[in-house]
This record gives structure tokens, C-alpha cells and sequence, in this order.
């Protein structure tokens, strides 16, 4: 719990993961044989070297956000989305500026100063700016720099029944639960590797896969939950609360049936809850591992979050432990031999 | 090749589940080549060994489909599509698992055709409800068109003649290829139809001199076309570029002198849109000079594609003849960086 706090809580936008880098560094340096990081950003957290199969388990640190292009006369900053932005959520959302945290909020034209047929639309990123409560545009340059970032801030707190509501649930679960699986002992050669730069083309994965030529591949990830007003069910994706969710597609890369028949299999004889996730479209980081080197057999298990790509995600608590169950059943099942490698395809 | 058309074209494999067509192009070029074997992609490897220039010729051997994402409580099935596939043409067609069953695809009640979309269609397999779909189908399983194939004239109409076509024309090459000093790696690919990520992964193994596609183009023959030069039956197309590609301008001329030597029919084509495995392969490491040999086809992407067995022939010995030759590599293909 203490940990996916202070995980969601951490800044990240795409290219700039430091601070949940730190985080995850300072947590699991006791228990890695080897810790390091490569010139994208990626950390990798080595446990059992040498031993057999090399399995790579990969979570993304990065998050959404906006990126200051420009400033105006009067000191409020102009900026631009950072990966896949529903812009309507944006408007009146408290964030940080740069790496000093320079606090603001993302700001547009009042409902009063609004013509009728203004209200009608969803302001757009042209229409809105950041405004760090500055006069000026001298006095904003001295507290930020064109180039540096806009993260949502918001803290973390417990609702409801064990659910958790914050930002970038998406997809510091995924780095939550494989924090936790480093702390286990597997007899395999564990590389979990925390990716940067998921959110704008899997770009983080795409070297650390080639970097660490895994006989199979694992992703955790943060996925949409759609049970929600609206959605019929027949188009709901996962559902918050019915478990882990295990993907047979996404736009990036279709599941070998054997792979998820293994998960799924250990998930049932585990007695986990579980779901398929039921959308074809969307990427994660197994889209690039599956297709470096001469192709590498790969998984995703993803946890559902409400209202994914905004400051206020919301997950359930029953669901991370179940999906931490069944990672770790699927390691396990792995190092025992569980899984045949041969003709995955 | 009439024969070996229809069977490749009637056999099930949609992206991400080729096992049944790779397992049919496997027995039929066995026996012409040194060594068969696949990989974790699935890819399809047929190789003839030489110490020369090593040459992968990729054809990809998947083709569309649409992928099982609810079953409701009434039996039927909802879907999303696999590769390029369209809910207009996808009404009132009959699809198969490859399992045996097949069903219907049905639509809900539309008071305008224009909205219809892919979440408006259902599949029904005649199922009574849910627990006896789930007896034939699961969630994550992939059905493709249900089609035979039919020959009228010297043309052939049915399903995945994108690109079991293709696939025809390298098998009929491996077939017909004699000695060559040249080293060839035939590659059926997989999951062209989703992102070219079979032929990413293959070519990587293989780290080939020169890459060749193989697979069928797009024609403007028919009437109020799109403009495009390519017509059925005017012979083997040599691609000068698509979506994904220009091709490299040695590899368009060795193969339009071959044509020009044997006497065998070509037309350039130009795509804007659209792209194959040479689009992967051509990226791979430091970069592998690549080109395409297409075949025309007409209705790509429906189940009554249509191609001309005659441009298949004339593929088929264009690609025999660039196997067969010599290549110099240094020569033909000088660094500009060194």
C-alpha cells in the first residue's frame, strides 16, 4: 500500500522518469544481485543470473502529461499533450511544472467569458495554458524552461471498499506489483525491467527487449475498466474488481493461444479471478518485446483501472493482489518447467 | 499451380494463428528445399543452401479475420477485426474457426446503413446460449471468410488470395529453382496483415544480403478505379514503392532486366497506401536493400478476391530467375559510407 502510494504520487511523464526511477532503485537495490540503468532510462533489477530461462518481466514507469512549448505575454504557459491526453479532462486540473515541481494549474476561459457555442465543445490545447501565477512572461521564464514538463498532481487516498483513487495508476500498479515480485525468489533468471517512454511508442521496451534477449517475455500493466455508465456490456473491457485481466490482442501484438491458455490455467487451478481483456486495440510494452531479435513468446497481464489516463484513476485493492498472485504463479509455473518454449507459436 | 492455389487459399490462418497453413505449405516444399523450420512468431522457414549471396524471399501466409471478444448470454459472439477487415463487406458472410465451426454474421437493426460499424455486427455459430458457445468457441479465437475457391477462365476467385498467392508463387519457384550458387531463405511470414511482424523478427534471424516480398497489389483495371497502373493480367507487377517501402532502385532494375531477358510480362507499380514485408525487412540491422514482386488482385480484403493464374506464372519465373542469379554484392550494392 505504502508503496503504490508513493509510486503514484511520483512525477514521470514520458522521457522523464527520473523521480519514480529513484524511487524504485532506492526500494529494490537490497534485493537485486545486479541494478542498473541503460542511456533511454530503463532500469533493470537482475536476479538469478546465469540460471534458466531468462524471463523479463517489464512495467512501464512513465505517465501522461503536457510538455510547455511557449509562454505568453503575460506569463501563462503554452503547452502541448505527452501521450495519448483525453484533452477534455484537462481543464482546472492542479499540476507541476519543470523539475523544481513549480506548482500550477491548468487554466481556460471562464464559463461567464464563454460564448454559448463555446460551451457547447470541449476546450481544446490551443485554448488552454498553464498558469503558474505569474504576471509576466520574465517572471516565468526564471521558474521554467521551454522544453519542461507538466505532470498532474494529486495525491493518493483509499475509497470505498478497498479501492484506491490517484494518477498514473496507469502504470505504476505494473511497477507496484513487479517491485514485489523482485522481492520473491524464483528459481529462473529474473530481469524485471522498469521501461520509460511507453506511452509514446513502447520506445523504452523496444531497447531493453533487445538489451536483454529474454526466452519470454512478461508485461504488467494498467488497463481500462468500462464498466461504467454508458457502455453497454458487451463493450466493456475489464471490469474493476473481476482480477487480473489477460490479453490475447491489443493493437500491438496478438498472444500466442498456448500463452494464455498457460495463464489462464494457472490462474484457475490457483483459484484467482480473472478476466480476459476484452479490446483488440491499445499497445503495451509487449508489442516490442515480442518482436525483437528473432521474435520473443510474450504475455500481458493487466489490472483494470476506472478512468485511466486522468488525475483520478480509480483501482481495486482486491485486484492487485490477485494480479501479484497470478504474476507470481506464473513465474513460478515457469521456473518449474511449466511452460514449453518449443513451437509457442 | 490452379491446384496448390485453391488448397492454400481454403486453408485456415489468420494472423496469429497460422498453424494450419504453415503445416500445409511445410508438406509441400519439403521435399525441394535443404531444411525446414519455424520460430517463436511462427514464421516459416524453407531453406537452399549455397555459398553466395543470401537472399530471403518472404511471402506472408496469414490472412484477416475476426477475433472472439464476448460471448452473451443468448450464444452469440461480438468481435473486433484482425488486420483490414470491413463491416460492410463483413454482412451476411459465413466465417469459420478452422475447428469446424462456422456462422453467420449477423447485424442489429440499423435505421441507416452508413452507421454501420463492427460493434453493430454479432457472429452467430447456433448456439442456444452461452454455455453451448463456449463449448465451440473461446474468447481470443479467430475466425476467418468461409469460401471455396473457383476457377473461371484462367483467373481464380475466393478468399486470402492475399497472399496465399504469393505464397503459390515462391513455392512454385522453390520447386522449379535449379543449382544456384546464391544462399535462399523462402519465408512464409506471419502476422503481415497486423503490423509486417513476422518478417521483422525473421529477417533479423537471418540478417539476409537482399530481401524480396512477394505478395498481391492492388489493381485500377475495374470500373471508376482508383488510379492505379496495375492491371490483371498484364503480367507480374514489380513494386516501386508502397506505404512502407521505396524500393531499392538496383533490386526494380535487376528485376526488370530478368523480365526483359526471359521475355516474361511486368508493370510498374506505384502504391500510396498499403504495405508488406519488404517494408520490415529493409529495416532490419543496418539496413538490407529489398524490392517486390506483386501479383495483381483484385477485391483484396473480401472474400472473392480475384487474381489471374497467368500473372502468377510469370511471378513465379521472375522470382526464379533473381534466385538463380549471381549477384555481386559489392558491386551491385556499393556503401555509400565506406
Amino acid at each position: 500500500m505504502l508503496l503504490i502510494k508513493k509510486l503514484t504520487e511520483a512525477y514521470g511523464v514520458s522521457g522523464d522518469e527520473y523521480g519514480v526511477r529513484d524511487l524504485l532503485r532506492e526500494e529494490l537495490t537490497p534485493y537485486a544481485e545486479r541494478i542498473e540503468t541503460d542511456t533511454i532510462g530503463n532500469l533493470y533489477v537482475k536476479k538469478g543470473i546465469g540460471k534458466k530461462p531468462r524471463i523479463m518481466v517489464a512495467a512501464h514507469m512513465d505517465e501522461i502529461g503536457l510538455m510547455v512549448v511557449g509562454f505568453e505575454s503575460n506569463g501563462l504557459l503554452q503547452v502541448k499533450t505527452v501521450g495519448g491526453m483525453d484533452e477534455r479532462v484537462l481543464v482546472s486540473k492542479p499540476v507541476v511544472v519543470g523539475n523544481n515541481h513549480v506548482p500550477g494549474v491548468i487554466g481556460a476561459k471562464a464559463i461567464h467569458l464563454q460564448k454559448p457555442h463555446e460551451r457547447k465543445k470541449p476546450l481544446e490545447i490551443e485554448q488552454l495554458y498553464v498558469d503558474i501565477g505569474v504576471k509576466s512572461k520574465e517572471e516565468a521564464e526564471k521558474l521554467v524552461k521551454i522544453g519542461d514538463y507538466v505532470a498532474f498532481m494529486a495525491s493518493t487516498h483509499e475509497i470505498g471498499e478497498n479501492c484506491l483513487i490517484g494518477k498514473a495508476m496507469d502504470n505504476r500498479v505494473g511497477c507496484a506489483i513487479l517491485a514485489e515480485l523482485v522481492k520473491i525468489d524464483f528459481n529462473l533468471e529474473l530481469t524485471a525491467v522498469f521501461t520509460v517512454q511507453e506511452e509514446i511508442g513502447l520506445r523504452g521496451a523496444t531497447v531493453a527487449a533487445y538489451n536483454v534477449h529474454p526466452d519470454f517475455g512478461l508485461v504488467l500493466e494498467g488497463t481500462t475498466a468500462s464498466d461504467v455508465a454508458g457502455v453497454e456490456d458487451t463493450g466493456y473491457v475489464t471490469k474493476l474488481g473481476g482480477g487480473p485481466a489477460i490479453s490475447f490482442m491489443d493493437s500491438s501484438f496478438i498472444a500466442p493461444r498456448k500463452v494464455v491458455d498457460f495463464i489462464v490455467d494457472i490462474a484457475k487451478k490457483l483459484d484467482i479471478p480473472f478476466q480476459l481483456r476484452r479490446l483488440t486495440t491499445a499497445g503495451t510494452d509487449a508489442g516490442a518485446i515480442s518482436q525483437a531479435h528473432a521474435g520473443i513468446p510474450s504475455a500481458v497481464i493487466s489490472m483494470p483501472c476506472r478512468y485511466i489516463h486522468s488525475p483520478a484513476s480509480v483501482i481495486s485493492l482486491a485486484d492487485y493482489e490477485n494480479t501479484l498472485r497470478l504474476a507470481k504463479g506464473v513465474l513460478q509455473a515457469i521456473a518449474e518447467g511449466g511452460l514449453s518454449l518449443e513451437g509457442i507459436a | 499451380m490452379k491446384e496448390l492455389l485453391k488448397k492454400l487459399s481454403e486453408t485456415y490462418g489468420p494472423a496469429g494463428r497460422e498453424d494450419k497453413i504453415r503445416q500445409v505449405i511445410q508438406d509441400e516444399v519439403k521435399n525441394y528445399v535443404d531444411e525446414v523450420f519455424t520460430d517463436p512468431m511462427g514464421n516459416l522457414y524453407a531453406v537452399k543452401k549455397g555459398k553466395g549471396t543470401k537472399i530471403m524471399v518472404a511471402a506472408h501466409m496469414d490472412e484477416i479475420g475476426i477475433i472472439v471478444t464476448y460471448i452473451d448470454k443468448h450464444g452469440f459472439l461480438r468481435f473486433s477485426n484482425v488486420g483490414g477487415v470491413s463491416p460492410q463487406i463483413l454482412l451476411g458472410q459465413r466465417v469459420t474457426f478452422g475447428n469446424g465451426v462456422v456462422g453467420s454474421i449477423g447485424v442489429e437493426k440499423l435505421d441507416d446503413i452508413k452507421k454501420l460499424t463492427l460493434e453493430k455486427l454479432y457472429l452467430d455459430i447456433g448456439a442456444k446460449n452461452k454455455a453451448e458457445a463456449e463449448k465451440l468457441v473461446k474468447i481470443g479465437d479467430i475466425a476467418t471468410y468461409d469460401r471455396e475457391a473457383t476457377v473461371m477462365g484462367t483467373r481464380m476467385i475466393g478468399k486470402a488470395m492475399d497472399n496465399r498467392a504469393g505464397c503459390a508463387v515462391v513455392i512454385q519457384a522453390l520447386r522449379e529453382l535449379k543449382e544456384t550458387e546464391n544462399e535462399i531463405y523462402a519465408v512464409f511470414t506471419t502476422q503481415e496483415e497486423v503490423g509486417l511482424r513476422g518478417s521483422r523478427t525473421s529477417s533479423y534471424r537471418i540478417n539476409p544480403d537482399l530481401g524480396l516480398a512477394v505478395d498481391v497489389t492492388l489493381v485500377g483495371d475495374t470500373p471508376e478505379p482508383p488510379q492505379l497502373n496495375v492491371a490483371l493480367g498484364k503480367g507480374a507487377a514489380i513494386k516501386v514503392k508502397d506505404a512502407s517501402v521505396i524500393c531499392h532502385p538496383k533490386i526494380k532494375a535487376m528485376l526488370s532486366e530478368l523480365a526483359a531477358k526471359h521475355s516474361i510480362p511486368v508493370q510498374l507499380e506505384v502504391m500510396t497506401a498499403g504495405g508488406t514485408d519488404a517494408g520490415a525487412i529493409h529495416l532490419t540491422r543496418k539496413g538490407v536493400p529489398s524490392g517486390v514482386i506483386s501479383v495483381p488482385c483484385r477485391y483484396v480484403h473480401t472474400p472473392v478476391e480475384m487474381v489471374d493464374l497467368e500473372d502468377m506464372a510469370n511471378a513465379s519465373r521472375l522470382l526464379t530467375a533473381f534466385l538463380s542469379s549471381p549477384v555481386k554484392m559489392q558491386e551491385a550494392f556499393p556503401c555509400a559510407l565506406d
